[in-house]
């Protein structure tokens, strides 16, 4: 974890170790969980309604009071990397962009940030993937990722020694990634480690040769605050872009979660693939990073 | 107020117009703007495709009324509308400004090297009758478009950053800034030289001109012979004696400056002091029709068009078959300026002589985006169609017929997975198509230091692509990409396609 961590952050860790600090979130009693039981490592929630699955699912992890203090700045990543339609299931869907946002704001954030260093022209995807209209009603600044915005920062990871990073994000005092579960083509699966992709710039193709450990480098250095996966509708081939609507599969899930490994081993569980298969989530859980292993981890699973 | 001011206020008017109409022509700013407006009004264009195709496209009828202007009242368009003129206007008034009237006057003699427009007009006409259409390469409309659009905005950007939001780069912009700049830079010394010498939208207007009913008129009784009407004569029409019909602009700067209310505009004045015809020489004219003439046969005699194409013209999407589509682009460079990529860069000869200047894909540069049919949407002549998203894609009623640009072919010595022992297939993650026309095979190779490794080594499926060239671009092997779009397979030529559907 390369992030500078503020003072309010480290108090805020050292509060939610002492017990009985989470007696006191309102939001956790209303999920209704009980007061002793701490909250599951992935709540996973099933249910047409995208925007209402999202509330739930970060509703049955405490809270977005547990991720986001007064006045804090957000940053939200959506993946937005591709000039198509919600239906494509190429981008994140807007909605559950849009109710990520507003739980931001509900929780007294200051200002949400949503960007995406895209494949396609950024303007194109901003628009077509919906997201861009969904987080300005929400009241987001959703920002073009401009070439000047990106700073050369020391990753010091495995494969990536230092890597130009989008500032907005690591300027934020929160950092929540909202991807969408997909297929890919080099890494068989994108789901929340592979976004990370989207706040750097630079000549991202050199990173293919070693894309596994990068992936897992761009993980250890983002370390984000809260992770909700869109798995509303997947693209299960033809990734990470596909293009046709015989690509996709509805699934109606949407999973949050604090554990980057643990949410790509239930994304790739999704893609009915065992996650130990996938080179990443396999090195990422390996490196201390997290859990894959879906079947030792607390998993709430619930009905909208 | 008096008429020059309205003059005047007429051409503040266009130029702020046509300058508007330039910049607007960007994918972000499109709206619904009419951009291709000057160019539909401008006759030599209307006509120039006439000739070449027999046929007139979309909105190139705006030019009849043009044309019905020019027949009654003269150039006007050139005093009054012409954005290119209006700029020639300033910078001739910039740098005489401060001259003696005398000075003044002489530098506004008439020469008989203006009629040297004539005769390109003539040679442009001769080409166009054969099938070939180069008038754009002086149209003062297209020539002040290209300019903007190739090396003004560019530059303007470059210096400022505050255009674009990716600073497009055109190969040899320079080349079209300079030019520009020396067009502009001869009206010191020779005011209006564009105007008076090479325009040859100037031209047909000038013969045009011949019929209109109004004109320039002096009183020879009122007259002293002060020459004084040429201080500011645009067109250097030869008000102080026998008018020159077809190469006065209108401009009524003559009616301000006598000072013995010897000129005024009048309907159908006597005709014995007119000179109703250019100032031709029929040998001249002969050598000009030669010359158009001759173009025609030389230029396609190096084979460009039949089995010598050229695998860099790779044309926009909804590009007609190339005899067709050189019959109608005008080197306007619009397309060029609206395409969001930046993928579309003016040749130089890979198109043939008779290509120069027109747009085709380099995929360095970037590719063509799956859902853009913009390069269409602004073509004034339909040398690229105004295409549907349904019919690039092969949806809809296109069902399974693509519109494809060209096709991509893997260099195997190059591309890492197949060269380099390195994993990659960038391109298959970047090809828009789907099923993707991009494919891999797993391979098992046994690496330098003994290590086992399995690569996906890439290939093209035939029937998927369409050329888009985003493989190549965003092939990390930067310089020559392991992937390389070619325009063979290109479905607007049966001669050039390499599949039976």
């Amino acid at each position: 974890m390369s992030r500078v961590r503020s003072r309010r952050e480290a108090l805020r860790t050292l509060a939610f170790a002492a017990p009985g600090a989470f007696a006191a979130g309102s939001s956790l009693l209303a999920t209704g969980l009980g007061q002793s039981s701490p909250p599951p490592d992935l709540a996973v929630i099933h249910g047409a309604d995208a925007g209402a699955a999202t509330r739930q699912a970060v509703a049955a992890l405490g809270g977005m009071r547990r991720f986001v203090s007064r006045g804090d700045v957000v940053f939200v990543k959506p993946n937005i990397g591709w000039a198509r339609v919600p239906a494509q299931a190429a981008n994140t869907h807007p909605e559950v962009v849009r109710a990520v946002v507003e739980l931001c704001y509900e929780a007294g954030a200051k200002l949400v940030k949503v960007a995406d260093h895209t494949l396609d022209l950024a303007e194109r995807c901003y628009r077509r993937s919906g997201i861009q209209a969904a987080a300005e009603r929400a009241g987001a600044s959703v920002e073009l990722a401009e070439p000047s915005r990106f700073r050369v920062m020391p990753l010091r990871g495995e494969a990536i020694a230092e890597w130009e990073v989008y500032a907005g994000a690591i300027e934020a005092d929160r950092l929540i990634n909202v991807p969408i579960v997909k297929h890919h083509s080099l890494c068989r699966l994108t789901a929340g480690m592979k976004n990370w992709f989207g706040l750097l710039g630079g000549q991202r193709d050199r990173l293919h040769d070693r894309i596994h450990a990068a992936i897992v480098d761009l993980a250890q250095f983002f370390g984000p605050d809260l992770i909700v996966l869109d798995a509303t509708r997947i693209l299960v081939r033809n990734g990470p872009q596909g293009g046709s609507l015989s690509d996709v599969r509805l699934a109606d899930t949407v999973a949050a979660g604090t554990d980057q490994v643990a949410i790509d081993a239930l994304a790739a569980d999704l893609l009915d693939m065992p996650p130990g298969e996938v080179e990443y989530v396999r090195t990422a859980d390996v490196r201390g990073l997290g859990s894959m292993r879906l079947d030792r981890l607390r998993v709430l699973r619930r009905d909208l | 107020m008096n008429i020059t001011k309205t003059r005047l206020a007429f051409q503040v008017f266009f130029v702020g117009l046509f300058l508007f109409l330039a910049f607007v022509t960007a994918f972000d700013r499109l709206k619904g703007f009419p951009v291709s407006l000057f160019l539909e009004l401008d006759p030599l264009v209307g006509i120039g495709t006439s000739l070449t195709t027999h046929s007139l496209y979309r909105g190139l009828l705006w030019a009849l009324p043009v044309v019905l202007l020019t027949l009654v009242l003269g150039r006007v368009f050139c005093g009054w509308v012409c954005p290119f003129g209006a700029i020639h206007h300033l910078i001739g008034w910039l740098s005489v400004r401060r001259s003696s009237p005398q000075q003044q006057v002489e530098g506004n003699r008439y020469r008989r090297i203006n009629a040297f427009k004539y005769y390109l007009l003539v040679a442009f006409g001769a080409a166009a009758l054969l099938g070939t259409l180069q008038i754009g390469l002086l149209d003062p409309i297209v020539t002040f478009y290209r300019s903007l659009s190739t090396a003004v905005w560019p530059t303007v950007d470059q210096a400022t950053g505050s255009i674009f939001l990716r600073p497009p780069a055109y190969r040899l912009s320079w080349v079209f800034g300079s030019l520009f700049g020396l067009l502009l830079v001869l009206n010191v010394g020779w005011p209006r030289f564009f105007c008076r010498v090479l325009c040859p939208l100037g031209a047909l207007m000038g013969l045009l001109g011949r019929f209109a009913w109004w004109r320039i008129d002096r009183d020879p009784a009122k007259c002293t012979d002060c020459d004084l009407c040429l201080k500011a004569c645009e067109g250097a029409a030869d008000p102080q004696s026998h008018l020159r019909k077809a190469e006065c602009f209108v401009c009524m700067n003559c009616l301000n400056d006598c000072q013995y209310g010897a000129i005024s505009f009048r309907f159908l004045p006597s005709v014995t002091r007119e000179v109703a015809h250019p100032d031709l020489r029929r040998r001249h004219v002969l050598l000009g029709a030669l010359a158009g003439v001759l173009f025609y046969p030389l230029s396609r005699a190096s084979g460009e068009l039949t089995k010598n194409f050229d695998k860099a013209v790779i044309r926009p999407p909804g590009s007609l078959a190339e005899p067709e589509f050189l019959a109608r682009c005008t080197k306007c460079e619009q397309c060029l300026r609206v395409c969001p990529t930046n993928v579309l860069q003016p040749t130089l000869f890979e198109a043939g002589l008779e290509g120069f200047w027109t747009p085709v894909m380099n995929n360095r540069m970037g590719y063509c985006e799956l859902n853009c049919v913009l390069c269409g949407q602004v073509c004034p002549t339909g040398a690229i169609e105004r295409i549907s998203l349904d019919r690039k894609l092969g949806l809809g009623e296109y069902r399974d017929r693509p519109i494809k640009v060209g096709t991509a072919f893997f260099d195997r010595g190059r591309c890492l997975p197949w060269a380099m022992d390195t994993h990659c297939v960038v391109c298959e993650e970047v090809c828009p198509t789907s099923p993707k026309a991009i494919f891999t095979r797993p391979v098992e190779v046994v690496s330098r230091n003994g290590t086992t490794l399995t690569l996906k080594q890439p290939y093209v499926d035939l029937e998927r692509c369409t050329g888009c060239g985003i493989c190549e671009y965003a092939c990390p092997v930067k310089d020559l990409a392991g992937v390389r779009v070619t325009a063979i397979g290109e479905t607007r030529s049966a001669d050039r396609t390499l599949l039976l559907n």
